[in-house]
């Protein structure tokens, strides 16, 4: 027998006799907030991430012009390194800062969605030292229960939720930022254009 | 918001007032306290001594023999710098757990649905892995199953040989610690580099992580400074934590770029859709499987759940219970390999399926392992997770370990209270420390209880059925307690007289009183 047909096998040998149905999983969304941007910030910030106001937006695009290495997946900023011409994604490795474009962001857990087609090659949302992700106010849904609705979950082959930056507090608790992948996580909020029809 | 302020003000067994803003270690945003991930809602540093306190080791293992728990604890007891540290940082993160649950309302239910859906899962597994699998191939993962851990690290040695890999970066996985993953690929020639920040010191350590989702937190950082001035070079004299990671930093990333594989666990496994989900904090189980070409993951057949709905309701319970942070930094759904690339996923067994039909014990296996029940325990946080000598430490630990080798690992369930804090805390609501008594009585059975404990059992047991000798024995006890001698008392043999004083005991026992006041009015 096939080590698949062993353990299965096994399993039915061993099924538990109960009766479990599957229980009906409500979306608890009875009490949203006034404000899904306003809860979305307040949650971003807690978990290490930073909110860019319009105010503050004049001075990351000077930040990003004086980069060396500037991998933008988006029309919107351009940079300084194509990412259409990447081969490999080690190719990424000297990146000072990536922009992309969140498929959605989560109020509840201040998270932003990044799919395969947000960030064309994956590896540029973890190996750059910066990340900023431009978001559309209408693009965020109250809560997880909302967010695996999606259809990003069905198409894709990958899809990850970023909730502020790479963090780690594995020595006394000490709480690090850029533990091996992005130092910072910057949301700019900025709606789709007119033609981005893809969400 | 309830905050961990609020447990201090009424103590809570912390000695640390509010929480300092010139604490050189915080990272402040808003002028508050950053405590996300796994970091501490308040400063947690201990004096610095100029002759750091060597790190205890954990549980002596030799080969088969049972685990002597309780010697390896002592020795962390007797490191009170690493004790206080472990404890008050474990005990952080219940609070921070606590704060969590405060501010959802639907935790309870929440804690309901998960139980829920991971018994109808386990009592309809053989189906839903089956879809799992289905679905996985049809989105172009290559699925492997193993039958246990010989056959795992078989699989995916095989794999690695067909691409020529010799060098593979991972994330932290409990299943791969399981089944001996490293040791193996050493001695086929292939270099594991583990990217988890505490699992890479643990490596660099040769030690076992001592805790399933914050592996080094029985170091202090003085240890970790003298790990990494061993091996990647660190000042030796410099412990500055800032420092250590960012040095970690600098030396992982070139391995990480160069590496010929990736490799990673499972926290959920979607069958419906063929989807593996990875949470983590630092963003390098996404650097495991994107920057090699080739991804393989190890997922513990009882990681499944039906529907992507059901995901919602584990990923809102995971991180808010082990670290009491709304989500891990990074959630990270695998449906399949990128353009260009490779997947694989081994599907292991490994006593997962004959655990199924163990009657009172089957329900461990919806253990989402994210250490809730470690943190809570008092037993836990005073002894460090490697006093276990387990893959499997904490309350946790002592009812899977015994499942694995009931001889080696019999004197686990008596590592514990019974306090029932670990069934309180657990989010899919395993009745941990039932299970623990009921292993209790299961070793008792079959012969594997500690000798001591047997006799004294015994001993207790002929003299509980017979009253007179029990009044002859308590009346005895009570003369001989007043009058022996300490080193009687309180020797080797004497488990009571371990680390505390026994009771002085009463002039009169009840029944003698009841003789001489009630007894002759009747």
């Amino acid at each position: 027998m096939s080590s698949r047909d062993d353990i299965l096998a096994s399993i039915r040998a061993n099924l538990p006799r109960v009766d479990r149905r599957l229980p009906f999983v409500p979306a608890f969304d009875d009490e949203p907030p006034a404000s899904l941007l306003d809860a979305f910030k307040v949650t971003l910030h807690r978990m290490g991430g930073i909110f860019l106001d319009p105010t503050a937006a004049g001075d990351i695009r000077a930040k990003i012009a004086s980069a060396n290495v500037v991998c933008s997946v988006v029309p919107e900023i351009p940079g300084t390194r194509d990412i259409a011409a990447i081969d490999a994604p080690r190719d990424l490795a000297d990146v000072d800062f990536a922009i992309v474009r969140a498929s959605f962001a989560v109020a509840e857990t201040g998270s932003v969605l990044l799919s395969e087609t947000d960030l064309r090659v994956n590896a540029v949302a973890y190996l750059a030292q910066h990340l900023i992700v431009l978001l559309d106010h209408t693009d965020i849904v109250l809560n997880l229960h909302h967010a695996y609705r999606r259809p990003e979950f069905r198409d894709g082959h990958y899809a990850c939720f970023h909730t502020g930056p790479s963090a780690t507090a594995d020595i006394e608790g000490v709480l690090i930022h850029g533990a091996q992948g992005v130092r910072s996580l910057s949301i700019l909020p900025m709606a789709r254009s007119a033609g981005d029809q893809t969400h | 918001m309830s905050t961990a302020r609020e447990g201090n003000v009424d103590g809570g067994g912390m000695p640390h007032p509010e929480p300092r803003a010139d604490d050189p270690d915080a990272v402040l945003r808003d002028g508050r306290r950053l405590d996300h991930a796994e970091g501490a809602s308040k400063p947690l540093r201990l004096a610095s001594d100029p002759r750091p306190e060597p790190q205890p080791r954990g549980a002596r293992v030799h080969g088969d023999r049972p685990i002597d728990q309780a010697e390896a604890a002592a020795r962390f007891i007797a490191a009170p710098e690493h004790e206080k540290m472990h404890d008050e940082r474990l005990w952080d993160l219940r609070q921070k757990r606590d704060r969590e649950m405060h501010g959802i309302p639907e935790w309870e239910e929440l804690r309901s649905l998960a139980s829920a859906i991971k018994e109808h899962t386990l009592s309809h597994l053989d189906k839903y892995l089956d879809q799992f699998e289905a679905n996985a191939r049809s989105n172009g993962i290559h699925v492997h199953w193993a039958r246990d851990a010989a056959e795992h690290n078989q699989i995916v040695h095989a794999i690695l040989r067909d691409h020529g890999a010799t060098s593979v970066i991972k994330s932290k996985s409990m299943l791969t610690e399981e089944c001996g993953f490293r040791p193996y690929m050493a001695s086929v020639g292939v270099e594991v580099i583990e990217t988890d920040l505490g699992e890479r010191i643990q490596q660099l350590d040769n030690e076992d992580p001592s805790h399933v989702v914050v592996p080094a937190v029985h170091k202090l950082r003085t240890d970790v400074a003298r790990v990494f001035s061993r091996t990647i070079g660190t000042d030796p004299g410099d412990s500055d934590v800032h420092y250590l990671a960012e040095a970690q930093r600098d030396a992982t990333r070139p391995l990480i770029l160069k590496a010929d594989a990736g490799m990673t666990g499972c926290n959920f496994a979607v069958a419906e859709t063929g989807t593996f989900v990875v949470c983590t904090n630092e963003g390098n189980a996404d650097l495991s499987a994107n920057v090699p070409k080739l991804h393989i993951a190890s997922i513990g057949i009882e990681k499944i759940i039906p529907r992507l709905e059901h995901l919602a309701v584990f990923i809102r319970l995971l991180s808010r219970s082990a670290l009491g942070s709304p989500i891990t930094q990074y959630t990270s759904h695998f449906r399949g390999p990128r353009r260009g690339g490779e997947m694989h996923v081994v599907l292991v067994d490994n006593g997962r399926s004959e655990r199924l039909g163990m009657e009172e014990f089957w329900t461990s296996l919806k253990c989402i392992r994210c250490g809730a029940c470690m943190n809570t325990c008092p037993v836990y946080r005073r002894s460090g997770g490697l006093s276990y000598g387990a893959t499997y430490s904490g309350p946790i630990g002592l009812i899977i370990d015994p499942t694995f080798n009931a001889h080696k690992y019999s004197n686990l369930p008596f590592a514990s209270t019974l306090n029932g804090s670990c069934s309180d805390v657990c989010p899919v609501k395993i009745n941990i420390h039932e299970q623990i008594y009921a292993w209790r009585r299961v070793l008792v059975e079959r012969h594997e209880a500690p000798l001591a404990k047997r006799a004294a059992m015994k001993a207790a047991g002929a003299l509980l059925s017979r009253p007179a000798a029990y009044r002859a024995a308590i009346a005895a006890a009570n003369i001989a307690l007043a009058h022996l001698p300490r080193f009687v008392i309180y020797n080797r043999l004497n488990a009571w007289g371990k680390h505390r004083e026994l009771p002085h005991p009463p002039k009169q026992t009840f029944h003698s009183w009841h003789q001489a006041n009630r007894g002759a009015k009747q």
